[in-house]
């Protein structure tokens, strides 16, 4: 085809190529577009490696090249593949399968060329990658009053971010449970307790902060974190309460109840509470 | 290419078998070998590259990142790290002076794929496959930017098969073969040289990034062209050989302009006139050295 044959090409053609082409391509975009959309919303159980920006803004930074995976020495981290959930080429890890080991030298972090992993992060127990949630009160055997405190001693911030909280075992009467309580200022999401979790399905899970977090409303303060900051009441103190109790009654709003001023009535119970126990026992 | 005849058997016949693909080989040697050297970490553990196309660092020191990535990045509001402008910044040079898409040439693992489609069309003698315009890519092209801009994510590395697929060779492949079939189908049957020469956004980028580039195939011995068709029958971007080869009378020079060219030397390979052979593009010797000649869509 010589060149004076190209010019001969009719504008109508022309026209109705590019507008083809345009057509095709839009549509095209159309549907990468709305796949970008879905497949922006990481599903749960997908955490993003330590100093991953927030999801939207860390879709725009990760260019899909693998190195953090590559530096990761665990092989915790690995690339999303073609229809999976998680968006194609990008890192993210499963915490029941392989944990973080939170690394003190961050490499994965290091070696990310884009940013998309915060370079800024440098100790690791800044990181919070998610926040581990005991999101089965039912199964979790602490909750049995059995001891088992395993996410609790696997914890790398071990005290801080798991504690165990002593709680009266109401079904035995006389054992304690040892509940795990997990503290969103310590825990970075590693995911270690979730993998040690002794049930079958894990009772302690790692989930994406937006997931795992409530949100008080702007409005509320807390009266006495409050008082605490300003160094007294902010409100007037409340007028002493009149009470109109019988002779020898008063009423302590600060805490003690009511008071009898007169002698005690004989009591039921004996002195020492020991004693009211056996008599209940004797009465079996 | 006379009937019954494939193209390069002329050349085969002249030069010999080996002279007759040396280019071929090559390529196939540095396709490979780059593969290779990223597969070397994971398989046996030997790091002498880490990463993939996209961002790579080679012994620790090297680093080399995918303009196409960075800028898409940029448009869609990341702040890259120094180290990954440094990375693009060599890939950009190195490619300004070699040509843009000896990139798909020389380096994508997907082009391997591609010729092995079009050879099969070849020999199935399909004539008349898909039509779509050469242009699409450049459509395409403007679709993925405007898609990271609008999304505020690399939107087009949710599909993007080129990158998909480099990533699935060396982290470890999973669906991506699947990829890998669709797009040797499509080339075979669907259109020739479809993905490549009509489609692949990450090619046109390379070939805007090549329009000025210094490496260059000439038709340097024009004269000696005894229309055999070859060249045409094996170039990935046929339209791009005519106004070099063909150009004397119109004045153009002897040198392939088009940035489209993938300087893969298979037109030097199969020409048993040796017609051509890789120049540079200061060396457009013809009465009218400045007159460049637009390119011609067969």
């Amino acid at each position: 085809m010589a060149g004076s044959e190209v010019k001969a090409v009719s504008r109508r053609r022309f026209l109705g190529e590019v507008t083809r082409t345009a057509c095709g391509v839009a549509l095209l975009g159309l549907g990468v577009g709305l796949y970008a959309r879905s497949a922006a919303s990481l599903p749960a159980e997908a955490i993003r490696p330590p100093g991953a920006l927030d999801e939207e803004k860390f879709l725009g930074a990760c260019i899909r090249c693998g190195l953090c995976v590559r530096d990761c020495p665990f092989d915790t981290l690995r690339l999303a593949e073609l229809g999976e959930q998680v968006a194609n080429g990008s890192p993210y890890f499963i915490a029941r399968e392989i944990p973080c080991e939170m690394c003190p030298d961050i490499p994965c972090v290091k070696a990310c060329p884009t940013g998309a992993l915060d370079h800024e992060l440098t100790n690791i127990d800044d990181a919070r990658m998610g926040l581990a949630v005991v999101v089965d009160q039912e199964n979790c055997i602490a909750f049995q009053g059995l001891r088992c405190e395993v996410c609790f001693n696997i914890c790398p911030v071990r005290g801080k971010a798991i504690t165990l909280e002593l709680r009266h075992n109401l079904r035995s009467g006389k054992h304690a449970l040892f509940i795990p309580e997990v503290h969103a200022d310590a825990c970075t999401g590693c995911g270690k307790c979730e993998k040690a979790c002794i049930l079958e399905e894990a009772a302690i899970k790692v989930l994406p902060l937006h997931l795992a977090r409530g949100k008080l409303g702007k409005h509320y303060r807390l009266g006495w974190e409050e008082k605490r900051q300003a160094g007294g009441s902010l409100v007037a103190p409340d007028r002493e309460h009149q009470y109109n109790l019988p002779e020898g009654m008063r009423y302590d709003y600060e805490g003690r109840g009511l008071i009898i001023d007169e002698a005690a009535p004989a009591s039921p119970y004996a002195d020492d509470p020991l004693e009211t126990l056996k008599r209940g026992q004797e009465g079996l | 290419m006379r009937a019954g005849q494939y193209a390069g058997h002329d050349a085969v016949v002249s030069k010999g078998w080996w002279a007759a693909h040396k280019w071929l080989l090559l390529r196939r040697v540095s396709q490979l070998g780059i593969l290779g050297l990223f597969l070397l970490g994971p398989w046996f553990g030997v790091w002498i590259v880490e990463g993939s196309l996209a961002s790579s660092l080679t012994l620790e020191w090297l680093p080399l990142t995918d303009p196409y990535l960075l800028l898409q990045m940029l448009l869609s509001g990341g702040r890259p790290m120094q180290v990954a402008w440094i990375g693009a910044a060599i890939v950009v040079v190195f490619y300004l002076l070699v040509g843009g898409r000896a990139y798909c040439a020389w380096v994508c693992p997907v082009n391997i794929i591609t010729d092995a489609a079009a050879w099969l069309n070849r020999r199935l003698g399909f004539k008349s496959t898909a039509n779509f315009s050469r242009s699409t890519r450049y459509w395409i092209l403007a679709l993925t930017l405007l898609l990271a801009l609008l999304t505020g994510s690399l939107a087009w590395e949710l599909v993007n098969p080129v990158s998909s697929v480099y990533r699935a060779l060396v982290f470890g492949i999973g669906s991506a073969w699947l990829l890998l079939v669709a797009l040797f189908l499509f080339d075979a049957f669907v259109s020739r040289r479809g993905w490549c020469g009509h489609l692949c956004p990450v090619g046109a980028f390379y070939s805007l990034l090549g329009k000025a580039s210094v490496v260059r195939i000439s038709a340097v011995a024009r004269a000696r062209c005894n229309d055999c068709m070859d060249c045409f029958e094996v170039c990935p971007e046929p339209q791009v050989i005519r106004p070099a080869l063909k150009g004397e009378a119109s004045g153009a020079g002897p040198l392939i302009l088009s940035p489209n060219c993938t300087n893969c030397g298979r037109c030097i390979d199969v020409c048993s006139k040796d017609v051509f052979r890789i120049d540079t593009r200061f060396n457009n010797s013809t009465n009218n050295q400045f007159l460049h000649k637009t390119e011609v869509a067969p």
